[in-house]
């Protein structure tokens, strides 16, 4: 697409989708949000930039193929499920470690793992839609 | 490492194998004395106890002589096999198969479980398709693979069916208690049990009409034919009808089918074995013919007639193991197994000579080997039965038929002139004399001391798996009785046949050749089938995503309208006094109605986007805004994927008769409405909080997290989550792949 206003503004705008998909992923677990969403944003950022400046463009700036990043979402989410395997607790308990402020989780991983096998999903059929069709 | 084991490693893999197996055998025959002592070793592991099946085995006298059998020989085939082939690129994956089918077949013959036993009977169908389809680059063997498999396996469909109703007839699937139960033979479901379950067996040890696949399955590796197809598999159907004889046996129609099938099988190939100009060829038919000896034996109810066919199957998977090794020895040493073409061999091949003549000793049933104590015992059997006279004449006929093809192998190749072969003849390796050596020699120690070594175990199974009041005596000398007189006119008519066997030849080959062929017959069935599959196919798939949405929403509507009428449920009709969720409305119906009316693509999206927005703002109303964010992003993502097809298509142009528009519109309204009543009837109703209730207490005070969605999603129904993460991953590398695909086959 030949729009000046739009490979301007995808520039900064995919920019600013990725840093509010992450905001999203992080925030999640106390407010709306969470990896399925962050996800879903995310892509949409770079489904943006793939209009404005081509799928070509899109991959180059992805540099990890979507569909590695779909399947390391998997992995990610399948060990942290297992991960619980190691205190002896059925998979996919959540494990939990709170530090004063700062409270890390398996059951944050998993989402991380959720957020990248959507976002990799995605932007796998666009793509592919986009070369094709 | 599996495969190119070219360097020794293969080898290696091949004893590694044959000790293993040889561990078995030792570990078996260990438990003999207990078992002998009417102890049945058990073992068991719950597997679906709500369905009551357990993972469930037993060593009685029955499984026990089949354990032994197939360890025993298992160990000597592998050994063989080493020699055989153990330079082959792919021996290591030979042997794994080899490996696992000798374990599922200790597994079919050791299962106390009927699903249990059911599992191991379909494993060695698929191992059996994996060892015959081993040359996997010739057609024919590929072809043959799959007749073998598809036989077996859709007798064992036939056989899990029948399975079940002897579960629900005897109240459990515990052999134990089946067998000791009181016999399902009075019960409503016999005759449906008995036709499944003799479906299952005759599929699987190749009675007629099912026999064909057998020969076919010669174009297995030697081994596997030694193994499989002689000594073990295709015994399953016969070890299963001897299982099963005290629960379903001893009815008319059991003696009926199995005398009859086994008759015709025994007959027509131990014909078919005397015109076979291929050795291993001729080995497959008498392998037939013994598999229905046994099966026409177990028709019997009376002990003579199961010692008969006990013993004779003990004496088969000797004598023919053997053989089959013999075959592949000769065939290794001198490249033919045709019998013109072979000749004088004796001298270049002592071992492999006396283990033929012993073998075939044995098959012939001349004393003092193994074999004719069986056969003895076969006529003695064959007198108590019912229809004695004939079952005689069929057993005489046979086995006149088989000594003549034991004088054929034993003696054509390896005496008289010597014949110029392809290779200069040489004796095989030791590893592919061990086998066939020690089984013949075997063959007549265990004839001159039949009583003493298995007298004790054919009693076990007698007694304690076939639950007969005793087994008839192993005996070289039973005494001038009727059994040895009929021995007498077999040997007689089988030295006729030999000799004359060029004028029956002449006699038999025309009505052969008449014969309509089964082979050919399942080809034209295969055919059938898959222009019955193509016309289905393109009936169903029509390839129009019209016609696939038409029976998706069709059958919705069919479902919900059914249930509506049926169930009545209350609706409860409360009109929103907001005018903010009236606009909402507004907004949300003028969307739908631009998609329909549109003929611009882009419209049309626009329409169907205003349609997903406006929801999604009715979410955020309703006070969900994780739901209502997925919403919006999905709908806008989904609306791009749109656009990018549907940009570069035509407008909409209307090419719909007005009768299809017709029923679609009827279609889409009954769904709209039927989904509509089914909500507000949902709202009616009061709901139940429990679960709800469970996470809000729960969802900070377990899972640290004060968004309920999230902490479902990613705790408390993470493994939910994770199956749709498979799924959303699925989806979109198979569309990949379709994409990609078309791409290429495009221009």
């Amino acid at each position: 697409m030949n729009s000046l206003i739009l490979s301007v503004g995808a520039r900064f705008l995919t920019g600013l989708f990725l840093l509010f998909s992450l905001f999203v992923l992080l925030r999640g677990h106390n407010s709306p949000g969470g990896g399925f969403i962050g996800g879903l944003i995310g892509a949409a950022g770079f489904v943006l930039y793939s209009f404005a400046a081509g799928v070509e463009d899109a991959r180059r700036a992805l540099r990890v193929d979507p569909r590695a990043i779909g399947v390391w979402g998997m992995a990610i989410a399948v060990l942290s499920g297992l991960a619980s395997a190691l205190a002896s607790l059925d998979p996919f308990t959540g494990l939990w470690l709170i530090l004063e402020d700062l409270a890390l989780s398996t059951v944050l991983v998993f989402d991380i793992g959720v957020y990248l096998a959507v976002f990799g999903a995605i932007l796998t059929l666009v793509f592919a839609l986009e070369e094709t069709v | 490492m599996l495969d190119g084991a070219s360097d020794g490693a293969g080898r290696m893999l091949g004893y590694a194998a044959s000790i293993l197996a040889a561990l078995i055998l030792v570990g078996m025959a260990l438990m003999a004395p207990a078992v002998v002592d009417d102890r049945p070793v058990l073992f068991a592991l719950d597997w679906a106890p709500s369905l009551g099946i357990s993972l469930a085995f037993m060593v009685d006298g029955l499984s026990l002589i089949f354990g032994l059998l197939i360890s025993g020989i298992g160990s000597l085939i592998f050994l063989y096999a080493t020699g055989y082939m153990g330079d082959h690129p792919q021996f290591g994956r030979f042997v794994l198969f080899l490996f696992a089918f000798m374990v599922s077949m200790l597994g079919l013959v050791l299962a106390r479980d009927l699903i249990t036993l059911f599992l191991f009977w379909e494993l060695t169908s698929i191992t059996s398709y994996l060892l015959i389809g081993f040359d996997h680059d010739n057609p024919r063997a590929r072809r043959n693979a799959l007749q073998a498999m598809l036989v077996t396996a859709g007798g064992g469909l036939a056989l899990l069916a029948g399975f079940i109703l002897i579960g629900t007839a005897a109240g459990g699937y515990d052999l134990a208690q089946i067998l000791t139960g009181p016999g399902l033979q009075d019960s409503s479901l016999y005759g449906p049990i008995l036709v499944l379950v003799l479906l299952g067996a005759f599929t699987k040890s190749a009675q007629f009409p099912f026999h064909f696949w057998l020969p076919n399955a010669m174009a297995a590796p030697t081994p596997v034919s030694a193994y499989l197809h002689s000594a073990t598999m295709v015994k399953a159907g016969v070890y299963l009808l001897a299982r099963l004889h005290p629960a379903l046996g001893g009815t008319l129609a059991w003696s009926v089918a199995l005398t009859t099938a086994g008759a015709i099988t025994a007959v027509l190939a131990s014909v078919l074995a005397m015109r076979q100009s291929d050795l291993k060829q001729a080995l497959a038919y008498t392998t037939l013919m013994a598999l229905g000896t046994i099966t026409m034996l177990l028709a019997g109810a009376h002990p003579y007639a199961l010692t008969a066919a006990v013993t004779f199957l003990i004496v088969h998977s000797l004598y023919k193991a053997s053989l089959f090794m013999v075959v592949g020895a000769v065939d290794h040493g001198t490249g033919t197994r045709e019998v013109a073409q072979l000749g004088g061999l004796g001298r270049a091949m002592p071992l492999t000579a006396l283990a033929a003549v012993l073998a075939c000793a044995s098959m012939a049933g001349l004393p003092p080997m193994i074999g004719w104590i069986g056969k003895e015992l076969i006529y003695a059997g064959a007198e108590t039965m019912t229809g004695a006279p004939l079952v005689a004449a069929a057993a005489v006929a046979a086995n006149a038929l088989m000594f003549a093809v034991a004088g054929i192998i034993a003696l054509r190749p390896f005496f008289g002139a010597p014949i110029t072969t392809p290779h200069h003849p040489h004796e095989a390796p030791w590893q592919m004399l061990a086998g066939p050596v020690i089984l013949a020699l075997g063959g007549l120690v265990v004839g001159v001391l039949a009583q003493p070594l298995l007298g004790s175990v054919i009693g076990s199974a007698l007694t304690g798996s076939l639950l007969q009041d005793r087994a008839a005596g192993l005996h070289l000398w039973a005494g001038f009785n009727r059994a040895f007189v009929l021995s007498l006119l077999t040997f007689t008519l089988g030295i006729m046949l030999y000799l004359m066997r060029a004028r029956f030849a002449a006699l038999v080959d025309p009505v052969l050749r008449r014969l309509p062929s089964l082979d050919d017959g399942w080809d034209r069935v295969l055919d059938g089938l898959r222009v019955l599959a193509a016309w289905q196919t393109r009936m169903l798939q029509t390839g129009r995503l019209t016609a696939y949405l038409m029976a998706v929403f069709a059958v919705v509507a069919l479902a919900l309208g059914l249930t509506i009428i049926r169930g009545r449920p209350e609706i409860a009709v409360e009109l929103p006094r907001s005018a903010f969720l009236w606009l909402t409305a507004i907004f949300t119906a003028a969307g739908a109605v631009l998609a329909l009316n549109t003929h611009s693509r882009i419209a049309a999206i626009a329409g169907i986007g205003t349609v997903g927005i406006g929801v999604a703002v009715i979410f955020i109303y309703a006070g969900a805004p994780d739901v209502a964010t997925t919403q919006l992003m999905v709908e806008t993502l989904s609306a791009v994927m749109f656009a990018i097809a549907a940009l570069r298509l035509p407008g909409i142009t209307e090419r719909r008769s007005p009768r299809r528009q017709m029923a679609h519109g009827v279609v889409a309204v009954t769904t709209g409405l039927c989904v509509t009543v089914i909500i507000l009837s949902v709202t009616a109703s009061p709901l139940d909080r429990s679960i709800t209730s469970y996470f809000e207490e729960n969802s900070y005070a377990l899972a640290h997290g004060l968004n309920i969605v999230n902490v479902v999603l990613v705790d408390f129904r993470a493994f939910d989550t994770f199956g749709e993460l498979i799924v959303v991953l699925l989806a979109s590398f198979g569309a990949y792949a379709v994409l990609k695909r078309k791409r290429k086959a495009g221009p």
